[in-house]
């Protein structure tokens, strides 16, 4: 049971929920930029949650299924014929062809019974910069051979109900990719908000950011008005977490992302509630932005919210699976 | 204080001090031991402790700085009494020829020492690895000679090769891959500083008492070979 890769796409890696454990040797957990997209990627093809898919960015690859293969592809909109968020059966020979992003920038594609490749330190997760994890630590290049586990392709979908031809009747919404721009993020204060002057802590708030063209899986740096404090002394480096935006010198703010770094020397003027992480990866470079403040509270509030969105979808996909 | 809405950073000095963080290293391992199923990472940093949640965990609480306080607050009087740290002693190897100290000379310059004198001094010294990160397996060591706390590079390398050995400021660091930096390079240990596939992917841990090691040439090559 194999997938073959045609053509790579910009970046398509394989990843999961990711590494945890590790920080303190300076591992950050790293995983999907887009969990939600992923944990409905996977429900779809009735996968445990936490599988890990290949993560398209922009430009997603060309492949062949080498067997019948149960798929769903989840996040972004890519402009190709083939169904999104739903499961499809993929039969033996068919070339899928993933195109361009219309609309968002990472999608998930999950197979069935998941990809066959050693979990490294407890994850599938590709983890660029260290060269390990997914599939020989590195994004997939043409000519790659994807094996897969356990496949049950038919034997999944055929449990499914309302099926029509090689997919299904219904479809699960995404809850990540946004409608319109500039996206609404919402930010707890950093530690260092007060220590940056008046001006740049209203331009924080008031800019609508643009995600530059060097953003990557470590971060996303924002253009804009840069950012300044009046006493620019050098601050005692300490943690950062997923979602925390540092200013440099330069004064151009950098959101934190899967791949960031564990500590860090930078002052930080903000942190990006959890449940708008996802939303903000849907970012591609170009992308707009713009941030509102909010308490600690709200922030749980949110994430809590998020939460009960994603498992009221995963309850609907759990009830197409059940026995007919 | 909040670290976004799901961690927690324990702040006990805003600047750096190694009485602080010695401290802040047995409190570490002191909240790891007690295995807190909602807690997913645990990180010593130079002046406090980053305490990391799984806010999907069915026993994460409903006040979560709250309870990291309390956590934090039960463990502070015990690492405060202990008297051995739990570090371990480490030993690396560094070859300080100048193929690999690629910055010793206009170290030496800066510090109106000779180049031999660095390295001695560099050598001679204990050292504490006080907080990691920027890479994985990337330590950042306290300890360096007082005459050897020179400012870092005016612009970083875009490479600097893996296993490099750099001072700036009051710390030494080993770069674990070939990355981009600013340190002054003024050796090269031939060891692998972090592999995933080991049990124990890094080779230093937070805490861990560090001597550096003279090494010539044929020797570096050598044990280079059995990596």
């Amino acid at each position: 049971m194999t997938v073959k890769v045609l053509r790579p796409g910009l970046l398509t890696t394989l990843q999961d929920y990711g590494r945890h454990g590790f920080q303190r040797v300076g591992l950050c957990p790293g995983g999907a930029m887009d969990k939600v997209s992923l944990t409905l990627a996977n429900a779809l093809v009735g996968n445990a949650l936490d599988e890990a898919a290949l993560e398209m960015t922009v430009i997603g690859p060309e492949i062949l299924f080498e067997e019948d293969t149960l798929v769903a592809v989840c996040g972004a909109e890519f402009q190709s014929s083939f169904p999104h968020n739903r499961p499809v059966l993929a039969r033996k020979g068919t070339r899928f062809n993933v195109g361009r992003a219309a609309r968002g920038a990472r999608a998930y594609l999950a197979v069935a019974g998941g990809f066959a490749v050693e979990p490294v330190l407890g994850s599938r997760s590709t983890y660029l910069p260290g060269h390990f994890g997914g599939l020989e630590g590195r994004a997939l290049k043409h000519g790659d051979v994807l094996p897969l586990r356990e496949p049950q392709a038919v034997e999944r979908f055929t449990s499914l109900k309302k099926t029509k031809d090689a997919t299904v009747k219904w479809s699960a919404r995404p809850l990540t990719v946004p409608d319109r721009e500039p996206i609404l993020v919402h930010v707890i204060e950093g530690q260092h908000f007060p220590s940056f002057d008046s001006n740049s802590q209203r331009a924080f708030f008031d800019t609508v950011w643009s995600v530059a063209p060097d953003s990557n899986r470590m971060g996303f740096r924002l253009s804009g008005p840069p950012l300044g404090r009046p006493e620019a002394d050098e601050i005692l480096s300490g943690p950062t977490c997923l979602g925390s935006v540092q200013v440099p010198p330069s004064g151009v703010p950098i959101a934190l992302m899967a791949d960031h770094q564990t500590t860090g020397g930078y002052p930080r003027i903000a942190e990006i509630a959890s449940a708008d992480v996802a939303r903000l990866a849907q970012l591609a470079p170009g992308g707009k932005v713009h941030f509102a403040k909010c308490s600690l509270e709200m922030a749980t509030e949110l994430r809590r919210d998020a939460r009960e969105r994603l498992n009221a979808a995963l309850r609907g996909i759990a009830w197409e699976y059940q026995r007919k | 204080m909040p670290l976004g809405d799901s961690a927690a950073y324990i702040e006990f000095s805003t600047t750096l001090d190694l009485e602080v963080n010695s401290v802040v290293q047995r409190l570490a391992l002191l909240i790891l031991k007690q295995k807190v199923p909602w807690i997913r990472d645990v990180v010593p940093a130079l002046g406090g402790v980053a305490l990391h949640f799984d806010p999907d965990h069915e026993g994460f609480p409903a006040e979560p700085l709250e309870a990291a306080l309390e956590i934090v607050n039960g463990s502070l009087k015990e690492s405060l009494e202990m008297k051995d740290d739990a570090g371990r002693e480490v030993e690396l190897p560094v070859c300080y020829e100048p193929e690999f100290a690629l910055d010793l000379k206009e170290v030496a310059k800066k510090a109106q020492l000779e180049p031999e004198e660095v390295c001695q001094l560099h050598e001679a010294g204990e050292y504490r690895v006080l907080m990691m990160g920027f890479a994985p397996g990337h330590a950042y060591m306290g300890g360096l000679h007082a005459k050897l706390a020179v400012p870092r590079r005016a612009s970083p390398r875009a490479v600097v090769p893996a296993g490099s050995v750099a001072i700036a400021n009051e710390q030494t660091v080993v770069y674990p891959y070939a990355i981009s930096g600013g340190w002054n390079v003024i050796g090269r240990t031939p060891r692998v500083l972090f592999d995933a596939k080991r049990s124990r992917p890094s080779l230093l841990w937070p805490g861990d008492r560090v001597r550096f090691r003279a090494i010539g040439r044929e020797e570096f090559l050598e044990l280079e070979k059995q990596k």
